[in-house]
């Protein structure tokens, strides 16, 4: 089954996954050769409530009996004195073919570094994580403004307004430039057609604002429509973002796969994270209070990439069984239970 | 029933209290006989719901004067397609302005009217408030915010080139005149519509240079108006905030694209752009209302129309020129008709005509 696979998937691509905004995962899947048996992930348990909630996600798969191998990387910017460093872990990267990450935190006020100079953007270059995939779906059991959302929202994250290029052309008149490449667009379009067909996802929607940026977005809609074409069998439409906000939270049905630059995909992750699902809260380490869910569902994305989709569906079906019978919540999903409890629930069921 | 009935007492016991303070205020309108103000009806559904504008400021006894103007494409004298003068001059003349919806022709090659309105009178900020409506549910009932944009530079500057064949450069800019400019207005207007906290939406942590000029004009009026809290957020936190718990905030003030986007999605929250109003404001007091949602050429002249956005718009032009007795009427009578729901159009789920929705209006109006 493994070989099998290994053959089939030639196509390059290096995605950074991402459920929820928070719940990052790295995830790459090059053609290397794996040993036979276990494969390798690597962890960088993050900063904050990361590493408990990691801990839940080495628990579960080890109940799951997942034959993977978990190597730690320990990286942060806010404790670097055991740091790895940024080669080694782009290495490991680089061998694994996939990472599973907790959320680093930027350290603020350091003159003047801004997020573009931050650790996950290093990583985000160096692994050229081109695409970002957020899945939003309902988790059934949860009481929430909006129900049975299910919707993929796919970013271009190496390019777009996100390019650091900006200057004081006389005082008080500043410029920021934003880029836009047909290269990339076709890339990150492909990856979202790709992904629709792999997943069997019916249509893809195309967001930008070419009445207004006629030129940028308007190469980056023409690069989605030449792509669209190689797909007969998805169905392609595009819309306007200001609109797109607007039907989000009045109609979020009528979307399926999303794919669009980088700040709009930043602004529309978060929109479609609020409808269905829920905010973790950050200041929550070491109370063991914090919700594994949304990582333990990240994990299970990954077995399924990683081809080990009957283990992933095992661990996705485990989590919702807990969720919905209600028994066993973290407070922010209006519950008591600890972080341990949680996971040991998902074991139980497991 | 009952509670349409409380809610016209409530209303009226505030007018007359508003009355009594004004006495002075009202006889100086009534003296200074009516203004002038320049109507422009726009395509599809827009002379329906013009009509129905009219008529109710009429009932209310409001001391406008319309003056129609029609906007159509005209050949000019240097060969190129653009609104006739007639139009512009009688926005200048009047300053005042409420438009209905056009439909923009697409590639046609001439300015479009917005465009040309915005540049000839300095419309620099957009100002949306979105109020959730009792009487029609949707998912948000708490919504009650207002956000400006600014409306003149930004994303929207227009400024872009191809590099090499597929690679584009689009500039945003950002000056620190215009910034200052928005920022002042969002806090008078806060002042003077009683407004209590105003959040600067932003990309700072991306863009340094660009947003962190936004915002340093943001803190410095800030800074001016202490009366009034203050805080920063980035968009995409507002974003995610706004869908859940949109109560926690209540004016947004933001460059161009992000007020776009944000403007939209409170339209969103509440119930669409046929519900929300919206103002351009300009330099010297001149400013610009409109509905802006489309023309729905699909129920044009079938009577079917939902008028309020344009009415609500028109109310906002009531508060902008100081006749606010006139505008807490006939908004009243508007709320007051749709929470009763016995006469509202298809899109807010009742089956009334646009006439019989305007008439209802102009009752409620009468009796507060």
């Amino acid at each position: 089954m493994l070989s099998y696979w290994l053959t089939l998937c030639i196509n390059l691509h290096t995605v950074l996954l991402l459920v929820n905004f928070m719940y990052q995962l790295a995830y790459c899947s090059l053609i290397v050769s794996h040993p036979v048996g276990k494969q390798v992930v690597t962890m960088i348990p993050g900063d904050g409530v990361w590493p408990e909630l990691m801990h839940s996600v080495k628990d579960v798969c080890k109940q799951a009996g997942v034959p993977v191998v978990f190597d730690e990387k320990y990286i942060s910017e806010i404790q670097p004195q055991q740091n790895c460093s940024l080669e080694e872990f782009v290495d490991a990267v680089t061998k694994s073919t996939v990472c599973i990450k907790g959320i680093l935190q930027t350290p603020t006020g350091k003159g003047n570094t801004s997020e573009l100079e931050s650790l996950n953007m290093a990583m985000r270059k160096m692994l050229d994580l081109y695409a970002n995939v957020v899945l939003v779906k309902s988790l059934p059991g949860l009481r929430t403004r909006h129900k049975n959302i299910d919707i993929v929202v796919i970013r271009e994250q190496t390019e777009g307004e996100y390019s650091s290029l900006e200057h004081e052309s006389v005082a008080g008149v500043v410029e920021s430039l934003k880029i836009i490449t047909a290269a990339k667009s076709k890339r990150v379009a492909k990856f979202a057609f790709d992904y629709a067909t792999k997943h069997g996802r019916k249509k893809v929607t195309a967001i930008h604002k070419a009445n207004i940026m006629k030129l940028a977005d308007g190469l980056f809609l023409e690069s989605c429509k030449e792509v669209a074409k190689m797909y007969p069998l998805i169905e392609f439409d595009d819309m306007i973002i200001d609109n797109t906000c607007m039907q989000l939270v009045s109609n979020p049905y009528q979307f399926d796969v999303m794919v669009m630059p980088n700040l709009y995909g930043s602004i529309i992750d978060n929109l479609a994270a609020g409808l269905g699902a829920r905010h973790s809260f950050a200041e929550a380490q070491g109370k063991n209070i914090a919700n594994p869910t949304a990582i333990l569902l990240c994990a299970a994305n990954m077995l399924k990439h990683m081809n080990l989709e009957r283990y992933g569906n095992r661990i996705e079906s485990a989590v919702y069984k807990v969720i919905k019978t209600g028994k066993v919540r973290t407070q922010d999903m209006g519950g008591y239970a600890t972080t341990n409890e949680f996971t040991n629930a998902v074991c139980k069921v497991l | 029933m009952q509670a349409t009935k409380q809610i016209l007492s409530l209303a009226r016991a505030r007018l007359t209290s508003h009355k009594s303070n004004l006495p002075k205020y009202v006889r100086a309108y009534s003296d200074a006989a009516t203004r002038q103000v320049t109507l422009i009806p726009g395509d599809g559904i827009g002379p329906e719901i013009s009509a129905a504008v009219q008529q109710i400021f009429q009932v209310a006894g409001a001391p406008i004067e319309w003056e129609s103007v029609d906007v159509t494409p005209v050949m000019q004298s240097d060969g190129k397609f653009g609104i006739p003068q007639t139009a512009i001059d009688s926005v200048i003349k009047n300053k005042i302005g409420l438009k209905g919806p056009l439909a923009t022709p697409v590639g046609k090659g001439h300015r479009s009217l917005n465009l040309a309105l915005r540049k000839e009178f300095n419309l620099y900020a957009n100002v949306r408030p979105c109020k959730s409506i009792d009487g029609f549910k949707t998912a948000y009932d708490d919504v009650n915010i207002v956000t400006i944009r600014e409306n003149t530079e930004g994303e929207y500057s227009g400024i872009e080139h191809t590099i090499v064949p597929g690679v584009v450069q689009s500039i945003k800019l950002i000056t620190e005149a215009a910034s200052r400019r928005v920022a002042k207005f969002a806090f008078e207007y806060a002042i003077a519509n009683n407004r209590s906290h105003i959040t600067a939406v932003h990309k700072a942590n991306i863009m340094r240079m660009g947003d962190g000029l936004f915002l340093k004009c943001c803190r410095e009026e800030a800074e001016k108006h202490r009366q009034i809290r203050f805080s920063e957020s980035y968009l995409d936190t507002v974003c995610l905030n706004l869908v859940q718990d949109p109560s926690q905030y209540d004016m947004l003030v933001m460059p161009n694209l992000y007020g776009d986007i944000l403007s939209d999605l409170g339209a969103g929250l509440i119930g669409g752009l046929g519900l929300t109003p919206s103002g351009n404001i300009g330099e010297d007091g001149a400013a610009i209302f409109e509905s802006v949602h489309g023309t729905a050429p699909d129920i044009a002249g079938l009577d079917k129309a939902n008028p309020t956005a344009l009415l609500l718009s028109a109310v906002m032009m009531l508060r902008h020129m100081e006749l606010n007795s006139y505008a807490d009427r006939i908004e009243a009578a508007c709320f007051g008709t749709i929470k009763e729901a016995k006469y509202v159009t298809g899109d807010l789920g009742g089956s009334a005509k646009c006439s019989e929705f305007t008439n209802a209006i102009c009752d409620a109006v009468t009796q507060l």
